[in-house]
């Protein structure tokens, strides 16, 4: 009698181990965004309480450590309801082609494309893809964006007039002078968090569009300009230039962004490169800091300053999950204007909605100015391959230190360029 | 006979299941988590994969050809040996030369052995980070931030005064001496516990035949501890070759490829540059070097441990 009471539970177990899972009505989000974690959860109760469907914001972070995990869910085939995909365009279209994310351009176009038209344009083309890509992927929208971006420059006021500078300069030779005055009264120039060397790229790639415009970039990324051209030797020499004139803040090649930011924040430099998330970031660390916002100086006037932009962050729907539904209108809920009102002006991030800005605080509002002005390698044509991208942007951090010049660099990048081309020629 | 004979073999075979019966959870868990793991990153490493798509390319051993032209990689090999080299000797010799101490009747003994064991329990990333703003290099309203550079300064040492971990010159040799300071409670550990087996009857009997203190450290302590050098010399070359989170938390993506090491390299091809393939043979390259490291010093030892 025993044996069989055994025998009874031991399949009751087995069976209830191998039965399917029942559907539950919860949609796990996975993120890296630390700022933003309890705003979340506030409006994962809010929705609890409207529609009786769960939602889980799981945060990983730093942004590195999420990129790793996703990657590694990918492969176990575990990846929740709503995750995002960061880095460059590639890693996302190798996410699409495997089947991990839902193309959501029904959904989108619905009831006269009234989701589709609520969102900024340029935040929607990071996930957007267009007939004939160079990727061949099916034209269609993946993704949804939950605010948008942009990176730019800040200077910090107090200091600048502790300088006798009144006006924050526009142009290159006006920002040296700027900085020379600066470095009279003691106080330190420029501050970036080039120890994540993405920051390096962003910055040299704005200079990149400014003196050559975009399609003598995107030759150069095709393999029908070589690195050596002057153009490019132009921008090496930017930072050529903000090494010699002593513009950088001590130990910026090291840097983290974290740092960098607390740096700006508790006025240890007057000028700072960095993304509008910044402003939550410097409200937290110096409520007190006095700053405004400039897009980097020009160098050739004939050509504007682009910026990378668009889609600060974005999530996409898991194509294989089995409460797909339940996610995409969970998003919908996400990105309509009152839920971007309260992010905005709990994270101080700048709202994926555009009926959301007016209400908007004003520094935000200055770097949502630029949004005409953003590109971002998500929506170019060609993407650089990324050995070059790495040998491109250590050769930049090889000039700060001094240890190399810019055309010894320039040919470096082209030697791994022609490799690369050789490579997949190969292949 | 017949049922006899069937019934012997029936328990024989009894006693052969049950024996591979017992070892099989040993078998499927090494074999799950230890041989697939191993199998499945050298069928990689012949491959060419982004680490997403459903698909790859076979390229044969391309990719540990690259490797062998790879200079990027044996610079980061060098670095880690460098690493390696400054643990073996600074932080091993300073191990020594606490467990020593704590091996005699001293005063809070105790307390030496938590204080000298506290390094190795803090996080790599909590130690990188407290270390980052000891030798930060920024200033504020003319004074330095970074607590080396603002003691420096007061003790009037200004030529010394140094932009640390953003100099070649400096910032590897910071973190071999971070990742020194933050191991060498380990040694001290291993050795403290390899001084306290030396049976005490022989230094009593060497003092009896009226060696000195030097000469009982020659000819006693040194031979004695000498299976024990070894195996802390075999888990300093492993764990300072393996250094990276360090790496990671004190100068973030690299200071050019000055401070470039085998793993940071690996984690380099996998996510900077999404080549799985080539990162997975990076990986088995780079595990051969240490197998070879490890067996090595363990023949050496042996040979001690037979004179």
């Amino acid at each position: 009698m025993k044996k069989m009471f055994f025998v009874v539970l031991s399949f009751l177990f087995f069976a209830l181990g191998c039965s399917s899972a029942k559907q539950s009505n919860t949609v796990t989000v996975w993120h890296w965004m630390t700022d933003r974690q309890d705003a979340f959860v506030k409006l994962a109760q809010q929705y609890k309480k409207q529609t009786g469907i769960d939602v889980v914001f799981e945060l990983y972070a730093p942004s590195d450590i999420y990129s790793r995990k996703i990657i590694a869910a990918a492969q176990a085939r575990v990846l929740p309801e709503i995750f995002g995909v960061l880095g460059e365009k590639k890693k996302l279209v190798s996410f699409i082609e495997s089947g991990f994310i839902a193309d959501l351009t029904q959904e989108f176009q619905k009831d006269d494309a009234a989701w589709e038209k609520s969102l900024f344009e340029k935040a929607l083309d990071v996930n957007r893809f267009e007939v004939d890509n160079i990727y061949k992927i099916k034209p269609g929208l993946y993704g949804v964006p939950i605010d948008v971006t942009n990176i730019q420059m800040l200077y910090n006021q107090d200091l600048l007039a502790k300088a006798g500078i009144k006006v924050f300069p526009t142009t290159f030779d006006e920002f040296l002078n700027a900085i020379a005055a600066l470095n009279r009264v003691g106080i330190s120039g420029f501050v970036s968090g080039w120890g994540e060397i993405w920051m390096i790229d962003c910055f040299a790639s704005n200079y990149a569009f400014n003196v050559m415009g975009e399609d003598k970039v995107m030759a150069t990324y095709r393999g029908e300009v070589p690195y050596t051209d002057e153009d490019w030797i132009k921008v090496f020499n930017v930072f050529k230039t903000l090494r010699d004139k002593k513009v950088l803040i001590e130990g910026i090649v090291t840097k983290g962004n974290k740092y960098a930011e607390q740096d700006f924040a508790l006025e240890r430099a007057a000028f700072a490169f960095n993304g509008s998330w910044c402003v939550n970031v410097y409200d937290k660390m110096n409520s007190a800091l006095r700053y405004g916002v400039m897009l980097p100086p020009r160098i050739n006037p004939e050509r504007p300053m682009l910026i990378w932009g668009g889609a600060g962050s974005s999530f996409v729907v898991n194509d294989i999950s089995r409460n797909k539904k339940l996610a995409v209108d969970f998003l919908k809920w996400l990105t309509a204007k009152e839920q971007q009102v309260f992010l905005a002006q709990e994270t101080k991030n700048l709202p994926a909605n555009k009926e959301a800005l007016p209400l908007i605080p004003k520094v935000l509002a200055d770097f949502a100015s630029a949004m005409d002005l953003t590109t971002h390698p998500s929506i170019w044509k060609y993407n650089e391959d990324p050995l070059v991208v790495e040998a491109f942007d250590k050769g930049i951090q090889a000039i700060l230190i001094g240890e190399a010049e810019p055309a010894k660099i320039a040919a470096e990048v082209q030697k791994v360029k022609q490799q690369e081309m050789e490579r997949q020629k190969k292949r | 006979m017949t049922a006899n004979t069937r019934k012997i073999s029936f328990e024989g075979l009894r006693e052969l299941l049950g024996g591979y019966f017992f070892i099989l959870p040993a078998v499927l868990i090494f074999s799950v988590f230890y041989i697939y793991p191993f199998v499945q990153t050298f069928i990689l490493s012949l491959r060419e994969w982004n680490g997403i798509s459903l698909n790859s390319q076979f390229i044969g051993f391309d990719n540990f050809q690259e490797i062998l032209q790879d200079g990027v990689w044996w610079l980061s090999m060098w670095h880690a040996a460098y690493i390696t080299l400054i643990a073996l000797t600074f932080q091993n010799a300073l191990a020594f030369a606490l467990a020593l101490s704590c091996d005699r009747d001293i005063r809070l003994r105790k307390f030496y052995r938590v204080v000298f064991y506290l390094p190795p329990v803090l996080s790599e990333v909590v130690v990188g980070l407290i270390w980052q703003w000891i030798l930060y290099a920024g200033m504020q309203n003319g004074e330095h931030v970074g607590l080396l550079n603002y003691f420096l300064t007061k003790i009037h040492m200004n030529h010394l005064v140094h932009a640390w971990l953003s100099d070649p010159k400096t910032a590897l040799t910071c973190i071999a001496i971070v990742h020194s300071w933050k191991g060498f409670g380990w040694g001290f550990i291993i050795l403290l516990a390899g001084l306290q087996t030396i049976d005490r009857q022989l230094y009593e009997a060497a003092r009896v035949d009226g060696a000195g203190s030097f000469s009982i450290f020659k000819n006693v302590t040194i031979p004695m501890m000498i299976p024990v050098f070894v195996m802390v010399m075999i888990l300093t070359i492993l764990g300072s070759m393996q250094v990276f989170v360090l790496v990671l938390s004190m100068v973030g993506q690299g200071l050019v490829y000055h401070t470039e090491v085998p793993v940071t390299r690996i984690l380099a091809s996998m996510t900077g540059t999404s080549r799985f393939g080539y990162a997975c043979a990076l990986g088995i390259v780079f595990g051969l070097i240490l197998m070879v490291f490890s067996f090595t010093l363990n023949k050496i030892s042996r040979k001690f441990k037979q004179e």
